[in-house]
This record gives C-alpha cells, structure tokens and sequence, in this order.
C-alpha cells in the first residue's frame, strides 16, 4: 500500500559538510540500485534516492544534500527520531555487463554507490567516477573503495583526483577501457554530455533524473515528461539512452509544482 | 476517457492516454492564475483507493495553453476548468475555446480553496449561474462534473440541464475523508483530509448515475472507481452514456485503456450487442 510506514533513523553518517546519511532498519526486499523512496517529515513529503541497501542487516539508508526547508529539516534529526518512509518506489538501475563504468555528480552519488556495492557484490567489474565541486564534498569514498569498485575521483578544483569536470574523466576512462555499461546520475548538463558521448562509443547506458515529484504513485501527472509523457516516477527515473531520445526535454527544461516551466540552467 | 485530475497536466501525458486508447481525454483542472496546490503529501492510498489533497495545482490558463497546442487531438480533449464565479469560469472558457472540444466545469472538487471546487456544487442556484454564464460566452459544449457530497444530486443536477449543461460528469471524489498514521497520530495528508477516489466510491457513483438518469435528458458520463470492463457495463447500465478512468490507473498502468475495451467488446461480442448506446440505462427496465 502507497502510506508512509513510520521508521526510526538508526544512526547517521556525516558524509561531508553539507551531506548526511540517514540509516534504517528496513525489510529489504525488492530494493534495488536507482529506487527512490518518498520520504515524510511530518511537515512536507519529498522524494529521495536509496543510498545503500544491505539486504543481510535488514538495513536502507537515505542521503539527503541540505540545499533548503525540508532537507534543513531533516538533517537537524538525531538518531531516534522518527520518519515516514514509502516505497520503494520507480524502476532502478539494471545491472548488467561485466565491465561498467559508474559515473556520479554531487548528490548524484546517492545511486550511484548503492549500484557499485551491488555491482561489485555479484562480480561486475565496477569503475566510479565520483564528481564534486571539491575535495570534501566529495561522497563515499570509502564505501567504493571497501565494495571493491575501482574509485576515480575528480573536482572542479583540482583538490582531489583529476582536476576537471567528471565527464572528461568519463571521456578518458571510455577511450582507454571497454565499458559494456555506463550508469549515471547527477546535474542534467552532466548527463547530457555523458549521453552524447556514449552514442560515439556506442555503449549502452542507463541515466537516473530527477522532476518535482507529488504522489509518487503514478497518478498525478507531476513528474510527466514530454514528448511521450512518462511519469519519472513509474517509468523511470532511471532510463536508458534510447528512451532518453524520446524525453525532449531532458536538459532543456523542468516542471515546477505548479506545473510551470522553467529552464534548465 | 481519461479522467480529469489524473496525469491530464500536460499534453505529453494526454497523449499519451490517447494512445493507450482512451476515447477522449479530460485535462487536469486549471485556474486563471499559478496555483502550486498543497504541500506534500498530497495523496495517500486507503482500502480501495487513495485519497488525495492535491489542490488543484495548475500553472494557470495561459501556461496551460501552451499544452493545449500540443494536443494531437488523435481524440477529443475537454478542458477541465476551474474558478470562484461565473466571470472567471467564463473567462478561462473564453481564453480555451479554440482549443478544445469540450469543457468540463469542475464544481466539485472537495479539497479546493474557499470558494471554488465543491463549494459551489453544493449550491444549486450558483452551479446554474456559473453554466448559463459559460453557455452564453463559448459555442462548444459544456459538461458539468457534479459532486455526490450532496443531500440530493438530482436537484443539482437539474439545475446544471436548466442552465444548458450538455452532459454531466458523475462522479467527482467522495468525502472528503482522513487517513491518520497509527504511529504518530497525524493526519497523513498535509491538507489533513482529501476527496476519496478508486474502487471504493463506485457503488455511490453508480447510485447517482442510477438516480439522475431518470430525471434529465442529457447524457451522463459515469466515472469513480472504474478498473475493469465489469464496471464499465455497470455505470453503463445505471445510465451512463460512457465513462472516465482515474485512480485506476495506480493499479492497471496505461494499460487500462486497451483491457477495458478489449473486455467489453468481447462482452459485446459474445451477447450480440451492436452498439454501447444499447446498455444504456438497462437497469431502468428492470421491475421489483
């Protein structure tokens, strides 16, 4: 059933100055890479992507960027307290291929570093590109390194890894290895180069966005995106480059809540 | 059809019905102005069915016009409008006409803002003033979706055909109703309470079909808590002259569309029925 399902944070993880990891005891059953829960605060309901998934523990966790009101609520919760979870929701990351090249940006991570633990925990030769503005910002480290992906990390200024965008990163590591998958998430315009290049390399890829999301349940036409009118809530938010042809406009603009639009910076 | 309030609020998505085989399709309600609706969580799930505050959210009429062009009109669209008085439903009437078939007046939403949605449905003599006004100011024909959060529908409903109503949509959500989580003792919804939709509404939506039908000469397009061809020939049999498809969707996806039709054409098939206006009202021949 779609209703909130009451949970107390079990600890939480300071993953950098602006970033916290909420843990759960959660009966892990169909969760995978790329699921998003709806998560409720008491005072407003937000969508956010699963971070880590431990099927043995009975465990999710939930990273959440304070970057305004409900999010600034949520990070000054303490452990005990409680909050509303539903979901799993939307259609997750495919795993698939034995050599797969990860590529996350910012609070992008999120997904990304439950896909390198599950990737890597079934033998897919996980590479991550970890994309930050700068060294602290950067996320989980040390989860991809310990889930046995190989970590490339890179920042805008240079502080830690390559210095640069993560899609230069991602244009090398194509050249030089053969990737059977590419998986993605993080800012559209990231994204958007990664989709072009990965049409040059003719690799198949998979990309996770993000829209305003209401009821998360596939009725409410909020997250619809033109021209085809998926609901990123049910058909995605993970899609795969073919279907991302079709989402016209992926880069271009998003829907606010009241369905106004507004340009992708 | 598509239902108004599910997935109509942009063309992509209307389309997107149309495709899966809806016969028309009804646009989520807008407003003159920007609305963002209520905060979240605006929808929540109950024993059969949800139960949602969204608020109308809407990026107004002259936002939503551009969705309106984009229309493939592969099947009629009617725009579902909303207002607080007979001048601005008129008015966003008047700003829509070319660009839709058909109007859906909607003065019954149950979790609106003050003035608007049901409020004015339950008041017989506003819901003729605000028909008669958008009668006089468009040429294409306009349907009224009535409220069952009424003591007398017919009454309503009378008066909608009095004012020049073309068809009347029955029903909008039921209640509205509450779901409080046991844990915290909150009220789910942010707006606490909102207009209970899905299979569990069908039967007073079939009552009021049931009842109005007797009593006007226009037709009736039956809509709550349809999920399969059964209920469809339901609603038909009440007295519907077709129906819409909403919440249902939760469960059946788009698909919905293409089983409903493929269940009653093979029910048509299978007992030699020609056309859908034969099931129409056959409840009524019935004697106890």
């Amino acid at each position: 059933m779609h209703v909130p399902k009451i949970v107390k944070i079990k600890r939480i993880i300071e993953e950098s100055p602006t970033v916290k990891t909420f843990m759960f005891d959660w009966e892990v059953k169909n969760e995978i890479p790329g699921h998003f829960m709806m998560v409720w605060n008491f005072y407003d309901e937000k969508p956010m992507s699963i971070s880590m998934i431990d099927p043995l523990k009975n465990e999710i966790g939930i990273s959440i960027k304070n970057i305004g009101k409900f999010t600034g609520q949520v990070h000054e919760l303490s452990p005990g307290d409680k909050l509303g979870l539903r979901g799993p929701y939307g259609r997750g990351f495919h795993i698939t291929g034995s050599k797969v090249l990860a590529v996350g940006g910012g609070i992008g991570m999120a997904p990304i570093v439950a896909f390198s633990e599950e990737a890597s925990r079934i033998g897919v030769d996980v590479h991550v590109i970890s994309a930050a503005g700068t060294m602290n910002e950067l996320l989980f480290n040390d989860r991809i390194q310990r889930s046995g992906s190989k970590l490339l990390t890179c920042t805008d200024d240079g502080s830690h890894g390559f210095c640069g965008f993560g899609t230069d990163l991602a244009e090398k590591a194509m050249s030089e290895d053969d990737y059977d998958m590419i998986v993605s998430c993080g800012p559209e315009i990231m994204m958007k180069k990664l989709f072009e290049m990965v049409e040059k390399f003719k690799i198949p890829a998979q990309f996770s966005m993000e829209r305003y999301m209401k009821c998360g349940m596939g009725l409410c036409g909020q997250c619809c995106v033109d021209d085809l009118g998926w609901r990123v809530c049910v058909e995605g938010p993970v899609f795969w480059t073919d279907e991302l042809k079709m989402i016209t406009e992926f880069d271009k603009y998003k829907r606010d809540s009241s369905g106004v639009k507004h340009s992708i910076p | 059809m598509l239902a108004a309030g599910i997935l109509g609020s942009t063309a992509s998505s209307l389309n997107w019905a149309a495709r899966s085989g809806a016969g028309a399709v009804v646009t989520k309600s807008f407003g003159l102005s920007p609305n963002k609706g209520y905060a979240n969580p605006t929808t929540v799930e109950v024993t059969g069915g949800v139960i949602n505050a969204i608020g109308l959210s809407n990026p107004g009429v002259e936002n939503f016009k551009d969705e309106l062009v984009k229309l493939n009109k592969s099947v009629p669209a009617i725009a579902s409008l909303y207002g607080a008085n007979p001048e601005e439903f008129s008015e966003i009437a008047a700003r829509v006409e070319s660009l839709v078939d058909a109007l859906e007046l909607n003065v019954s939403c149950p979790h609106a803002m003050e003035g608007c949605g049901s409020t004015i449905g339950q008041d017989p003599l506003l819901t003729e003033e605000i028909v008669r006004s958008v009668k006089r100011t468009v040429k294409i024909p306009v349907f009224v979706k009535l409220t069952p959060n009424v003591t007398d529908i017919v009454e309503i409903a009378l008066h909608a055909q009095d004012a020049g109503a073309d068809a009347l949509t029955m029903i909008n959500s039921l209640g509205p109703g509450m779901r409080i989580d046991i844990e915290t003792g909150k009220p789910i919804l942010k707006n606490k309470f909102g207009g209970l939709s899905g299979p569990a509404v069908k039967p007073v939506a079939i009552r009021c079909v049931y009842d109005v039908f007797d009593s006007v000469d226009i037709p009736i397009i039956g809509v709550g808590g349809i999920r399969d061809h059964e209920d469809v020939l339901e609603f038909l049999y009440a007295g519907a002259s077709c129906v819409q498809i909403g919440t249902s969707i939760m469960y059946e996806g788009m698909d919905i569309f293409g089983k409903i039709l493929n269940g009653l054409e093979r029910f048509m098939d299978e007992r030699g029925y020609g056309s859908v206006d034969e099931l129409v009202g056959i409840a009524h021949n019935s004697q106890y």
